[in-house]
């Protein structure tokens, strides 16, 4: 069995989950603070990967970066090299379609802060980016963490898009998902099965990962005095 | 050592205007909830922005709407007592003590932290995180970061109002002797009048956004010369009056009876003031009799709240409220009539 899929996969998920990461605790804490008008515009834009059918991120992907259009072309010109139809054109998709993951839970955290805390530190003198870091990440990380998990595991389930930007090259841009895809289509059942069976498990403990998390976040625990 | 306010800001349809001097003492802010104390507080600490006004601490401008002056929270030193302690839940007790500190100098830092933690007992706990503490040690933390910090004022926002009875006291205590020492102004915001009388010099009242001239406490008691006032510091009966023919007697048209009373009244319409626990069972001589009926009877622990109707009273008139130890009652059954006084001096004129 050739693993290349399974590695294109995972290094796919983790890049694009490192990029939402930050994009999504950036646009989550900003966010939170615009005036009510610009909050309700950019929290639907911003969530709306979420709802999208995949094909219609990838046709827009396409859109932007293919290599006839504009940024596409301009790209090409200047660094010489293709944005679609490469291993890490699927880390575009991917970061695409698991922002809104991560976005949203993160501002559930940054929502769920205690005010006060924040209020009692400034009057302490602590500054806000101090705050930021030593209170508001510490209380938030549980929430964060379990958005940044989600996001991997959405990046891993990524298909349409994907398939739609990076194709299918065995040994180049196949993934895990296209995989299946390829091999049911080519009457190859029993591989397809074996690459259902990784790709459940790898699911299965990304969730309980979420669950432990999200249980440990809600349910504060009591310790012994 | 002064804070001075005066600042108004507008929510809506509600205004909070508030304005007073406090000195080197501790002045309670006695108001019922919703009635601006919080904001005040908030607005003074820099949390909140007030729209207009002035805010003075100890000669230093932290609020200016005039000259644009609007120092940042971190700036101004007003120590903020919240009302669950607002410890930081991801840090051991010796690093939210720590977290106050503004030095910058190591060792000068690790001093001061020491020094804060021996002060307010918090040896051995150094370790804990806050969820670990009780909530006595939650306070002596909360306080230690405070003191860490140097304020320049403390505010105190309603610091017992989750507690029950017993350990109310036990931090009422506590706070009392940690705050006794300390030289500068302290904010006390309560709407607890046994509080603000057990632990306060002077008090400012709020009623619906504004605030009332700064009074020793217990001169809001004795004579708490507005309505509002004379709610927060418990009287139970108030009721509207006029001025008579007679010379410091009032008519309450209400009851259809007249008072006699023992300061000059005022020559336009005002109200009285009567302490349920100043009404007496009436004998022959007595002036200001009031003839009741008597309508529901309430045990409360260790006294009996009698509710009357004044006989001749409108049909839309309060019902008297009366409360007397309960060794004093004798009971008689609801719809039994009594005859009560009270004496010309124990009336309050309030506006």
């Amino acid at each position: 069995m050739d693993w290349y899929p399974l590695l294109n996969s995972l290094r796919i998920s983790a890049i694009s989950t490192f990029l939402t990461f930050f994009l999504g605790i950036f646009a989550a804490y900003y966010i939170a603070r615009a005036p009510r008008a610009a909050k309700g515009v950019l929290d639907v834009l911003l969530t709306l990967p979420l709802v999208l059918p995949p094909t219609v991120v990838g046709y827009l992907l396409l859109r932007l970066l293919g290599p006839n259009r504009v940024l596409g072309a301009w790209i090409f010109q200047m660094f010489g090299f293709k944005m679609v139809m490469t291993w890490w054109s699927a880390i575009f998709a991917a970061t695409v379609v698991s922002f809104p993951l991560m976005y949203r839970t993160a501002r559930g955290a940054f929502e769920s802060f205690d005010m006060t805390l924040q209020y009692s530190a400034q009057t302490l003198g602590m500054s806000n980016r101090r705050i930021f870091w030593r209170i508001r990440m510490p209380y938030c990380w549980q929430g964060i963490l379990a958005g940044t998990v989600l996001s991997f595991a959405r990046a891993l389930g990524e298909y349409g898009a994907t398939s739609m930007i990076a194709g299918y090259t065995p040994g180049k841009t196949a993934t895990i998902s296209t995989t299946v895809y390829q091999l049911w289509r080519t009457d190859n059942d029993a591989l397809a099965f074996r690459w259902v069976l990784v790709n459940i498990a790898i699911s299965f403990v990304v969730l309980m990962a979420v669950n432990m998390l999200e249980r440990r976040t809600h349910t504060p625990r009591l310790e012994v005095r | 050592m002064s804070l001075s306010v005066q600042l108004k800001k507008r929510y809506g349809n509600f205004l909070l205007d508030s304005e007073f001097e406090c000195g080197n003492e501790v002045l309670a802010l006695l108001g019922a909830s919703g009635c601006g104390k919080s904001v005040t507080l908030r607005c003074i600490a820099g949390i909140d922005k007030p729209d207009e006004g002035r805010i003075v601490l100890d000669g230093r401008v932290l609020f200016d709407s005039e000259k644009k002056i609007n120092l940042k929270p971190q700036a101004r030193r007003a120590g903020y007592l919240f009302q669950q302690y607002a410890l930081f839940p991801s840090m051991t007790v010796l690093q939210n003590v720590a977290s106050g500190v503004r030095e910058k100098d190591k060792s000068a830092r690790d001093a001061l932290v020491d020094d804060m933690i021996r002060r307010f007992r918090l040896q051995g706990l150094e370790a804990l995180r806050p969820r670990q503490l009780s909530g006595g040690q939650q306070q002596r933390a909360a306080l230690a970061r405070i003191f860490a910090s140097k304020p320049a004022a403390i505010l105190l926002d309603e610091p017992f109002s989750a507690l029950d009875s017993y350990l109310k006291w036990q931090l009422e205590m506590e706070l009392f002797e940690m705050l006794k020492d300390y030289e500068g102004s302290i904010l006390w915001i309560s709407h607890d009048r046994g509080e603000v009388f057990r632990n306060c010099a002077k008090v400012c009242a709020m009623d619906a956004g504004r605030t009332e001239p700064v009074r020793p406490v217990e001169e809001l008691f004795r004579d708490p010369i507005t309505v509002s006032s004379a709610r927060l510091s418990g009287c139970k009966n108030i009721v509207e009056a006029q001025p008579s023919n007679e010379w410091m007697t009032a008519e309450v048209p209400s009851w259809n009876l007249s008072l006699q009373c023992s300061k000059e009244l005022p020559k336009t319409k005002f109200c009285l003031g009567i302490r349920a626990n100043h009404l007496r069972q009436a004998s022959e001589k007595d002036v200001n009799p009031l003839v009741c009926t008597l309508r529901r009877i309430t045990d409360d622990l260790f006294s009996v709240i009698l509710m009357l109707q004044v006989h001749g009273a409108k049909e839309d008139a309060p019902l008297l409220r009366m409360e007397m130890p309960k060794e004093l009652w004798s009971p008689q059954p609801c719809g039994s009539d009594l005859t009560l006084s009270i004496a010309p001096e124990d009336i309050l004129i309030l506006k």
